[in-house]
């Protein structure tokens, strides 16, 4: 067993542990943190791909970014230190049903599809400069429209924030 | 070249040569990651003990006082004596805090410095590990900390810890961008996230020279955000002494609190080690273009003085900025990034963009 098995067994066995304590955890808080290690070894699994650049982009925008403004939202609301009631019984069963089912049609389909090794495929490192030109690239595999229409939801995300967030002019004079 | 003489490459290349001779590959690699670690805590370990005792010195500098100066010649076992006091002190839980998260919380705070640190050139051939994206890796990791610092606030159950947590969070999420933002500027200029192409890229120069006035103003931004995102003065209004007892730790004791205080202190030595490396060359000697006989000179100084030599001068100027600032308030501390240092270093992008097209840096 090489290290990069070893590597990936760790990675996987964290992942699926923290994935299953994030639903179950009956606190708010900690199902947040439980997400952050499962986001963080994901970046993990990115990095044994050798595809640093993914990797760093999940470690800021989903570790660094979203949990954050999780947290920062959770302690903003009011009822952090309570503890979520039971669900109904119910509830769980549909919620059990539900997951036998997804899970054996996934397994299903996945061991029943005919993987191609890849293993006299050489990896490519991925160079900053491939990723700049495609992503504002007009050509083939170009992603130049996409990235386009994202800033404009962008921006248009922003102003509303601004429009939320601002004050009446008349509250202003008294709160500052 | 004379650089050669000094570099470290020939003796890790033979370290990995002999390991690799002796065992089985897997059993080879991972003795080498041991061997990483265990040098990286203990590096860790001395340098919060140095940069500590540093402050302290340098605060009574600045304040006409002497500073320690009872335990050992001036003094420098002082926070040895201070780290033995630390580490006998009791732990002492809370009361109706979440325990599990509140003894996480420092663990994520000193682990996302320990992992920003293994990224950092400290001479040539010293590298722990050379990401092709190196600069980003460093931003990612870093930004993991105020996880730990938002956790840490609220499962203390005091009032303290929460606001200065919330403070804390604001500060460093938004002072982010600004850090971003202004390294971004070197980037363009090298035209390489590699932390190690960066500093070849100087070797006829450093950056701060080449790149004249866009370089400037992105070391300026770099130099205020970076020191609020590192929670010091006259940023630390996270944990304002007079007004919250001490923020985000008041609760903790003992190790824990340790833990806090030296991913505060590496943080400043990360900070300003990038600093260095981006805009003063790293390891890379005083060089300047077309001086054959002065660059060799400055060649017989060895790389891992240049490097630490810089960084501690950064360290110095941002100790420096902590006694002599007044502290901000928390609306001040708002406007002045997203009111004048973001639209600014956004500005600067595009300056530095433009300067990279027209050719006008040596």
């Amino acid at each position: 067993m090489t290290l990069n098995v070893l590597m990936f067994y760790l990675l996987s066995a964290i992942i699926l542990i923290f994935s299953v304590l994030t639903i179950t955890s009956r606190r708010m808080l900690r199902a947040a943190v439980y997400l952050l290690f499962v986001l963080v070894a994901t970046a993990g699994f990115y990095f044994l791909l050798n595809y640093q650049f993914l990797a760093a982009v999940q470690l800021t925008l989903y570790a660094g970014g979203i949990v954050v403004l999780i947290i920062f939202s959770i302690l903003l609301t009011g009822h952090i230190s309570e503890k979520f009631k039971k669900p109904a019984s119910w509830k769980l069963w549909m919620g059990i049903i539900a997951l036998v089912v997804g899970s054996t049609l996934t397994l299903w389909t996945l061991l029943s599809h005919n993987f191609v090794k890849s293993t006299d495929i050489k990896a490519v490192p991925v160079d900053m400069h491939l990723i700049g030109n495609q992503l504002l690239g007009l050509g083939k595999n170009g992603y130049v429209l996409s990235f386009e229409i994202i800033s404009v939801l962008l921006l248009a995300a922003m102003i509303a924030a601004i429009v939320i967030a601002k004050k009446e002019k008349s509250q202003k004079s008294d709160t500052l | 070249m004379l650089l050669d003489i000094y570099s470290f490459s020939t003796l890790t290349a033979s370290i990995n040569k002999d390991l690799h001779a002796a065992m089985t590959p897997w059993l080879a690699v991972a003795t080498e990651l041991v061997l990483i670690g265990l040098l990286f805590l203990t590096f860790y370990a001395l340098l919060g003990l140095f940069l500590v005792y540093l402050e302290r010195k340098v605060c009574a500098v600045m304040q006409n006082r002497i500073g320690p100066n009872r335990v050992g010649k001036w003094g420098v076992f002082q926070t040895i004596a201070d780290l033995i006091k630390l580490v006998t002190k009791e732990l002492i839980p809370i009361k109706n805090a979440d325990s599990f998260l509140f003894n996480l919380a420092p663990f994520i705070v000193i682990i996302a410095s320990f992992m920003a640190m293994a990224a950092l050139p400290f001479a040539k051939g010293l590298q722990a590990i050379d990401f092709n994206i190196g600069i980003f890796y460093i931003i990612a990791v870093s930004s993991l900390g105020v996880v730990g610092i938002l956790i840490a606030g609220w499962s203390s159950n005091s009032k303290y810890s929460l606001i200065g947590a919330m403070r804390s969070g604001a500060q460093v999420v938004s002072y982010e961008l600004s850090v971003g933002l202004s390294l971004l500027a070197i980037v363009v200029l090298s035209g390489s996230m590699q932390l190690s192409t960066i500093v070849e890229s100087q070797a006829n120069g450093w950056w701060i020279f080449k790149g004249h006035i866009p370089a400037l103003i992105a070391f300026v931004i770099y130099l205020i955000a970076s020191t609020a995102e590192i929670n010091r003065g006259p940023f630390d209004l996270a944990e304002a002494e007079s007004e919250l007892t001490a923020g985000f730790h008041t609760e903790y004791s003992g190790i824990k609190f340790a833990f806090f205080f030296l991913a505060e202190y590496i943080n400043m030595f990360i900070v300003a080690a990038i600093a260095a490396t981006l805009f003063f060359g790293g390891w890379m000697p005083f060089h300047i273009d077309h001086w054959e006989a002065f660059n060799r000179v400055m060649d017989y100084i060895p790389s891992i003085v240049w490097f630490f030599g810089k960084t501690f001068i950064i360290i110095y100027l941002i100790m420096w900025f902590k006694w002599t600032f007044p502290r901000l308030r928390i609306d001040q501390l708002l406007n002045l990034e997203w009111k004048y240092l973001l639209p600014l270093s956004l500005m600067n992008i595009v300056i530095v963009s433009f300067v990279v097209l027209m050719g006008w840096y040596f």
